[in-house]
């Protein structure tokens, strides 16, 4: 073979194995997300939505208790975390940018940001499940604001940065104090592109279940007391999944697909929004 | 820009009617540093805690408990050999599908597809890491095992498993649940964290030098091999370890797919176990102190691993970021 001829089939064969690579990654998103349709559609009923958790051996019963209970939280994880994140990436990108706080913060944040989730889990439990001797789902939502927080911080620093200074030199010059300026002029400007940073955190929270194990444990009734131990619906597939009993396999199904559904619906929507955003 | 100073200048009333404006300023500023501080506080207060509740099985079991493969709660002889080493095999073979695999889309995403599919296909694949780690469990449970040990594996165990010495690794039962089985899922899962991330390090490359490169007379392959990759190769290298990191602490899907069994095995095809596996399973149903601290141990173990490598990964992207806004400059 002649060298040229040799550098084409090298060419062609890597074009190739990149393609391949690329059907091999979406052969799988399409695997499993037709996996759990193909599993989990024909059980998702009004049931589902009214019913508590069956016991063992039942024919009936929904998810009505654990999708309450992730849905509080979940609004819990948020609402501890969000307000923090928002704050402290404030700080990075509006006051701290001579700071030499802020290089350290954004690069301990980033570490954080990838950190394994069970172990944000084991560190609630001693912190707040041992002291106080209960399970509850305070502290589940506890567990979630530490994933929450830097995610909202990273998204934070980096919508505000796209503000432009123009904007907050010209209202500071019409006389407004530097917190007006941050709150009425920078987060309005930057406000989808924060409320995106959100809804991302919020939809990771939503279908974490190693961080809640130990922490807000699980509840077979109907719970609303953050007080006691909460249920939820990756912990009520964790423990249905692998049960022998049909019906609570199908519930595993039923929610698998539920949260999946909301998790890319809350994902795309985001990047749609900061999609259109960006080409304003 | 000093608003202070200037609200001083514009002030017609007296100071007292500027004070409230300064104090309401220093109020913001102090609560937004006063969180990003706390924000720094996290990993210390994290670390310290768990080293404070993992420091009775460390006393206990001493350098023991990293040498150990013994766990046994009757007899309550813990070590951590196990689950470490479970923890490095699979994110091992995550790394060697997920690397060649990431590399590929990112390189179809960058240089091969028509400008149109970049989009779709890009979302696609990063859509791959929101769907949550248990959806990953139960599918690789139910879905994928029972298709990979009916097709996959007797096709491995064959050829692979025939190499002398090596070939053991790829011999094993057909039931399912084995340390490679998570390892693949696991694959699936860093996918689309090393491809995103690669495939942003690539279109920092500046066009002018791709064009150059193909002006010579260069193929494709050859302008990726040659100019795109050893250009971006400190990013690269950062992608991959973020994708070790997340492999090495992927919890949900491995305690479904890996059989949670402390024994150790030459095979890739038995059942095994990894720290955040093991913590899974077992630490509600943990009954006396040095159980609990041995489980907080190995989570200790895991944090102290994933914090470097994730840092380290860290380190490389910020190095690339600050040469190419040095470049741009």
């Amino acid at each position: 073979m002649s060298r040229y001829a040799r550098r084409r089939a090298m060419n062609y064969f890597s074009q190739a194995m990149a393609m391949a690579a690329t059907a091999f990654g979406l052969f799988f998103m399409g695997w499993l997300m037709w996996t759990l349709i193909a599993e989990g559609a024909a059980y998702i009923d009004w049931r589902v939505f009214t019913e508590n958790t069956p016991g063992p051996g039942s024919q009936d019963g929904g998810l009505a208790n654990a999708i309450v209970g992730s849905l509080l939280l979940t609004a819990f994880g948020v609402l501890f975390g969000a307000p923090i994140g928002l704050l402290a990436g404030t700080y990075l990108c509006e006051f701290g940018r001579r700071s030499w706080i802020t290089p350290v913060v954004r690069f301990i944040n980033d570490v954080l940001l990838s950190a394994p989730s069970i172990v944000l889990g084991v560190f609630v439990y001693e912190a707040m499940v041992a002291h106080m001797g209960r399970f509850s789902g305070w502290a589940g939502a506890v567990a979630l604001a530490l994933i929450v927080i830097p995610v909202v911080v990273r998204t934070t620093d980096n919508m505000l940065g796209l503000v432009p200074d123009s904007m907050r030199e010209a209202a500071a010059a019409l006389g407004a104090p530097r917190w007006r300026v941050t709150v009425w002029i920078v987060y309005r400007a930057a406000m989808a592109g924060l409320v995106t940073g959100i809804v991302l955190a919020t939809a990771q929270i939503i279908g974490e279940t190693a961080p809640l194990l130990f922490t807000s444990l699980g509840n077979q009734f109907w719970n609303v007391d953050m007080n006691k131990p909460m249920p939820a619906l990756p912990l009520v597939i964790f423990n249905f999944a692998m049960s022998p009993y049909e019906r609570w396999q199908h519930l595993a199904w039923a929610g698998a697909l539920l949260i999946t559904l909301s998790v890319l619906i809350m994902n795309i929507a985001a990047r749609v929004a900061l999609r259109s955003r960006r080409t304003d | 820009m000093n608003t202070d100073s200037g609200q001083k200048t514009f002030a017609h009333g007296s100071v007292a009617a500027v004070r409230p404006i300064v104090w309401g300023d220093r109020a913001f500023r102090l609560t937004t540093q006063f969180f990003a501080l706390a924000v720094l506080l996290v990993l210390a207060v994290i670390l310290a805690t768990l080293a404070w509740a993992a420091w009775p099985a460390f006393r206990h079991f001493g350098w023991d408990f990293l040498a150990s493969t013994e766990w046994n709660p009757v007899t309550q002889q813990f070590g951590a050999l196990s689950p470490m080493v479970g923890t490095l095999v699979t994110s091992l073979i995550a790394m060697l599908i997920g690397i060649p695999v990431s590399f590929g889309i990112a390189l179809f995403i960058t240089e091969i597809a028509p400008v149109w599919l970049r989009r779709p296909v890009g979302t696609a694949i990063e859509l791959l890491a929101a769907i949550p780690s248990i959806i990953y469990g139960m599918w690789g449970l139910f879905v994928f095992a029972p298709f990979f040990t009916d097709y996959i594996q007797p096709l491995m165990s064959e050829t692979l498993g025939a190499i002398p010495l090596v070939g053991v690794v790829f011999q094993g039962p057909q039931i399912g649940i084995s340390v490679f089985n998570a390892g693949f899922i696991l694959a699936i899962m860093v996918i689309p964290f090393i491809a995103a991330i690669t495939r942003d390090v690539f279109d920092v490359v500046p066009r002018t030098l791709k064009e150059s490169a193909y002006a010579m007379g260069l193929t494709r392959w050859e302008v990726i091999w040659r100019v795109v990759l050893p250009f971006t190769k400190v990013g690269v290298i950062g992608g991959i370890m973020l994708g070790l990191g997340r492999a090495l602490g992927e919890t949900m899907a491995v305690t479904f797919v890996i059989g949670n069994s402390h024994d150790l095995h030459l095979s890739l095809f038995m059942p095994g176990n990894t720290i955040s596996s093991t913590l899974a399973n077992e630490f509600t149903e943990a009954d006396g102190e040095l159980y609990t601290s041995s489980l907080i141990a190995l989570g200790f173990l895991l944090f102290v691993i994933t914090v470097i490598v994730l840092s380290f990964a860290r380190l490389l992207l910020m190095r690339l970021e600050r040469a190419q806004g040095g470049q741009k400059a």
